[in-house]
């Protein structure tokens, strides 16, 4: 009897071991392939979007002949004139009508109005010849930062030859140089790549969330307060309980279509605004700020609510006075996250027609606007590739955010944990 | 207690023929269980000191004490349930038919096969009664064919005396069964599996007399094949199903031989008062 | 001058109790504002599909197999059926969302399994954070890393092993959303595995079954609701998912189960339909009201079936 006793494996448990491992491998595996995705995808919009700090700008000399500007209309000089002289200045060989485009077109539309700035901060220059640094074009600016193979061939390649050409010439000379990309901070949604900047779309952004955490933020803490600390339990109270939850599951695109019918027309409030769009996203972020805060006035110990009875305060001062402090905290983590979620929302904006061309930065919440993900969707749109580097960056700034948000909300929970 | 007398013809037939250096007789036989200065720590805190005993093959071996005082964690230590536990560390040896256990190379599946384990609470999975016994002999792979496995399901059951209750419901869940319905379900699950040792960590205490009753019965009947080791706290069942006993007191064995005379005649002071119910 | 104190148990005074009163109808008020917003999403919603239903009768919508709103702009095709036909849409959005699920299913259950069975306490602490931030990137960044990377890849990779591939596939988008909604499946499964209770993982282990095998065959078995309704959870943001599929996923309405060809969905038609000029009297913009009608009520059915399961799955272990 005690001989047969073995603990030998036999073949058998021994396949068995090794499909155990397997099994386990299978978990790893799955982890590592979610992780990657993840790395993958924040490491190549990354890549993609960090050469939008630099923006590639081409020095050129000008010469401001007096002769062609009116001392009292310095507007009215033409500008983008000189430049394009100054292009012919420095490359003298270029005859022809097609090749003079292309080489107008190193410099971004905008020089022009660059230059005439410069000039109008100082019109003592007037007269002399100046060197100026111009934002060079969208194509150029791909190509000096390394993003269009040369190998290709010229038919495929968006920067042809003798752009290379005048290109390689210019950085002969350091004429060629990388700046600090203040207009991709500083300036609204432009049609030409190099000239486009996120602040119109922060703008917007922030207006919206301001107006959604001022609506969601009360409200949700306020019927939280009610559900969790006055409401009678009863088939009314379990009906709005149901609601709340379903309300958390519901297509945010649905919130936009009830925003386009209710908000747009039937309130006739104006469309592609802030105000429109913070009340859609409020409407979507209250049941999450309810839930956390509904969780964190359960945390709140029952003897302080006995405390502040038992000296005489009523349930609505007892709730104000001392349970809705010390739950604050909670609620706030919450509605952060709730915000979080928010920011990133695009589809229900996009219902409510913020999804304009907004080049002038928002001056009110009524104004026409774009929120931050509603402009990386339209770039993502546009067929130009240097698009892909500012959508990229778009990105990096809005996911920029949500760190920052997130790890508020992980800070502030840390903070006020161990309370009670 | 007139079941102690009633048992105790079992042992004169393992008694061996010349004399021991211990005061108990039965032990001499070649135990199949052998524990040598097992010492087990949950992380700083140890729960066993130094525990040596021996387990005699086709007996019933009691483990008796007070709560908390290491009978479960040593019933654990003989199946490597222990290993689940993070915190836990076993020192010592414990030997299986004189193959240490807990050596490297052991296989704690093919352990846990011959050393089945029935807890305190009844705990069928959440499957029919079938499936619940037939669930071992899948994964060992005992069974070539379909009825072979339906053999061992209804022998099994027999065994566990549960067969005639549940021959025309195999296929109701297990957890439809009453409590000592279930606590057998899982005898007949341990045993489908043909372990040569079955531990029971109180098999009985959440059943009520009539079902005790019932598992009393069938652990005296599976001692004809099985060796087991039941953790119990009442004294009673240590002394109707047991033949030997074994005393343990916060983490020490103070006391272990045959269960008559642990219960008339202790050597140790603690073992005295324990069972006079002094202390416990 | 000596006064006795009076013990008053009368009630405050009147203004006082005025205030409380206000504060808990202001209470009141807020908490009901759930139900409106239920309330007015249905209301609004039924108003412009009844409104869309006049010009288009309800059973070409439903049966209809073609998908074209723009041809019935034309004043002579109004009412005339058949450019309104629902079924390419939901094949659409079925086949996409089924790439999604087919990817995020084996994912995050396996991860799940990992974290609650195999993971110790501070790989957990660290895996299960860095999961759910997938749950947290905009889905905008999932759409724009879709059509960048993912597309273009699928695409040559298609081309290489000779398989005709859309610029703008299904799979594309399925695989982005997958990714997006694993960190749901993970987390819910991971919560439902938890609760398995201890004594059926013993049992099995103690019977001399190896971890996996208690795994496949006791504990999953066990979670199987509870699994089941994280499934339908994550079915259900699958298929109200918008951005991934606008940015990734066709405009062109095609009858096909084939996920290397370009589909178009629901909620792309909700987009599409609503972006630009809006006439709130013809077929074309009132028919996203109906198409967001469909969407609610499907998505609102999966939540109540898996929420109803769920609960009924904790009280079961509780
Ligand atoms: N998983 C664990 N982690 C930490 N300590 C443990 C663990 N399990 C048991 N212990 C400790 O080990 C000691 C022995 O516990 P054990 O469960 O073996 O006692 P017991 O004799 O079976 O008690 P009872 O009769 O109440 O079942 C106790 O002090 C207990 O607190
Ligand atoms: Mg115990």
């Amino acid at each position: 009897m005690t001989d047969d006793f073995t603990i030998i494996p036999t073949p058998h448990t021994r396949r068995r071991h090794k499909s155990e491992l397997r099994f386990q491998w299978y978990g790893k595996a799955a982890i590592i392939a979610a992780l990657g995705f993840l790395v993958l995808m924040i490491g190549s919009i990354g890549y993609k979007g960090v050469g939008v700090i630099y923006q590639t700008k081409i020095e050129l000399d000008i010469q401001l002949n007096a002769d062609a500007f009116d001392p009292a209309q310095l507007r009215k000089a033409d500008f983008s004139g000189l430049v394009k002289t100054a292009l012919r200045a420095r490359f003298p060989d270029v005859k022809n009508r097609r090749q003079k485009r292309r080489l107008y077109g190193l410099v971004s539309s905008d020089a022009g109005f660059e230059l005439r700035k410069m000039v109008e901060g100082n019109p003592n220059l007037i007269g002399s010849t100046i060197k100026i640094q111009l934002t060079a074009s969208d194509d150029i600016d791909t190509f000096i930062k390394g993003k269009i193979d040369k190998n290709l061939p010229e038919s495929d390649r968006r920067v042809k030859d003798v752009e290379i050409n005048w290109i390689e010439k210019l950085q002969a000379d350091n004429s060629v140089v990388q700046v600090f990309n203040t207009a991709f901070f500083t300036s609204g949604d432009s049609r030409e790549p190099e000239l486009a900047g996120i602040l119109s779309a922060l703008v917007g952004s922030f207006f919206t969330l301001l107006v959604c955490f001022l609506l969601s933020f009360p409200i949700g803490v306020l019927a939280a307060i009610y559900l969790e600390e006055f409401a009678p339990k009863n088939r009314w109270s379990d009906l709005i309980e149901i609601n709340i939850n379903n309300l958390a599951a519901v297509p945010s695109i649905v919130f936009g279509l009830l925003g386009l019918t209710i908000f747009l027309n039937t309130f006739g409030l104006p469309r592609s605004s802030p105000l429109v769009g913070g009340m859609v996203l409020a409407l979507m972020t209250i049941p999450t700020i309810i839930i956390a805060s509904r969780a964190s006035l359960r945390a709140v110990p029952p003897s302080i609510r006995e405390a502040a009875l038992s000296i005489g305060a009523t349930r609505v001062q007892t709730t104000f006075h001392h349970v809705a402090p010390l739950a604050l905290p909670g609620m706030l983590t919450g509605s952060i996250v709730g915000m979080a979620q928010a920011l990133g929302e695009t589809a229900p904006l996009i219902m409510i027609g913020m999804v304009a061309f907004i080049v002038d930065v928002p001056a009110s919440i009524l104004e026409p606007a774009t929120a931050l993900p509603v402009q990386i969707f339209l770039w993502a749109d546009s067929p130009e590739r240097a698009f892909v580097e500012r959508t990229s960056a778009a990105i990096i700034v809005l996911l920029g955010f949500l760190v920052v948000m997130n790890l508020g909300a992980i800070l502030l929970r840390k903070k006020f944990e161990q309370r009670f | 207690m007139s079941k102690i007398v009633e048992s105790l013809p079992n042992i004169p037939e393992v008694l061996p023929l010349d004399p021991a250096p211990q005061a108990d007789p039965a032990v001499r036989v070649k135990p199949l269980i052998t524990a040598r200065n097992v010492n087990v720590f949950y992380g700083q805190k140890q729960a066993l000191q130094n525990i040596s005993l021996e387990v005699p093959a086709n007996q019933v071996t009691a483990l008796i004490g007070p709560s908390g005082c290491g009978k479960t964690t040593f019933l654990r230590c003989i199946n490597r349930m222990n290993d689940l536990i993070d915190i836990c560390r076993v020192e010592g040896s414990i030997e299986i038919g004189g193959q240490d256990i807990y050596h490297k190379d052991v296989d704690v599946v093919t352990l846990r096969a011959q050393v089945g384990m029935v807890f305190q609470k009844p705990n069928p999975f959440p499957k029919s009664i079938f499936e619940n016994v037939a669930y071992g002999p899948r994964i060992h792979g005992l069974a070539a064919s379909k009825a072979e496995l339906q053999d061992i399901v209804e022998a099994s059951l027999e065994k566990a005396g549960l067969l005639a209750e549940v021959h025309d419901r195999m296929n109701a869940p297990g957890t439809s069964l009453s409590g000592g319905q279930q606590q057998r379900l899982c005898i007949a699950r341990t045993i489908a599996v043909e372990p040569k040792i079955i531990l029971m960590d109180e098999p009985c205490s959440a059943l009520d007399p009539i079902a005790t009753a019932r598992i009393e019965e069938l652990i005296d009947e599976l001692r004809e094949n099985y060796t087991i080791i039941i953790v119990t706290h009442s004294m009673q069942q240590a002394a109707r199903v047991s033949q030997r006993t074994a005393f343990f007191h916060m983490g020490e064995l103070v006391e272990e031989g045959a269960t008559e005379q642990i219960f008339t005649a202790p050597r140790d002071e603690r073992t005295q008062s324990y069972i006079t119910g002094r202390i416990g | 001058m000596e006064k006795t104190k009076t013990i008053n148990f009368m009630a405050k005074s009147s203004r006082h109790r005025r205030v409380e009163q206000g504060v808990i109808a202001v209470l009141i008020a807020c908490s009901t504002l759930a139900i409106f917003t239920t309330i007015g999403i249905i209301a609004s919603l039924i108003f412009e599909a009844i409104q869309f239903f006049k010009f288009i009768p309800i059973t070409d919508f439903l049966f209809g197999l073609n998908w074209s709103p723009q041809t019935a702009i034309r004043e002579d095709q109004i009412g005339s059926g058949g450019s309104f036909g629902v079924l390419p849409l939901i094949t659409g959005t079925f086949l996409i969302s089924a790439v999604a699920m087919a990817l995020a299913t084996p994912l995050g259950l396996f991860s799940a399994i990992y974290l609650a069975e195999y993971a110790g306490p501070k790989v957990r602490a660290y895996i299960k954070p860095l999961l759910e931030i997938l749950a947290g990137i905009p889905t905008v960044v999932y759409g724009f890393f879709a059509a960048l990377v993912i597309a273009p890849f699928i695409r040559m990779t298609g081309s290489e092993i000779g398989l005709e591939v859309a610029s703008e596939s299904a799979l594309a988008a399925g695989i982005a959303m997958g990714v997006m909604i694993t960190p749901l499946i993970s987390s819910l499964s991971d919560d439902v595995i938890n609760s398995v209770p201890q004594a059926l993982r013993d049992a099995s282990l103690g019977l001399g079954a190896t971890h996996a095998e208690t795994v496949a065959k006791v504990v999953l078995p066990a979670a199987l609701p509870g699994i089941a309704g994280s499934l339908l959870l994550a079915t259900s943001r699958a298929i109200g998912e918008t951005m991934i599929v606008v940015m990734a996923a066709g405009l062109a309405a095609q009858l096909t189960l084939n996920p290397l060809q370009a589909v178009t969905t629901i909620t792309v038609q909700i987009v599409t339909l609503l972006t630009g000029d809006q006439e709130f009297d013809s077929a074309k913009t009132l028919s996203a009201f109906a198409l967001g009608l469909m969407l609610f009520l499907v998505t609102l059915c999966l939540n109540a079936i898996a929420h109803q399961i769920v609960r009924h799955y904790r009280e079961q272990y509780d």
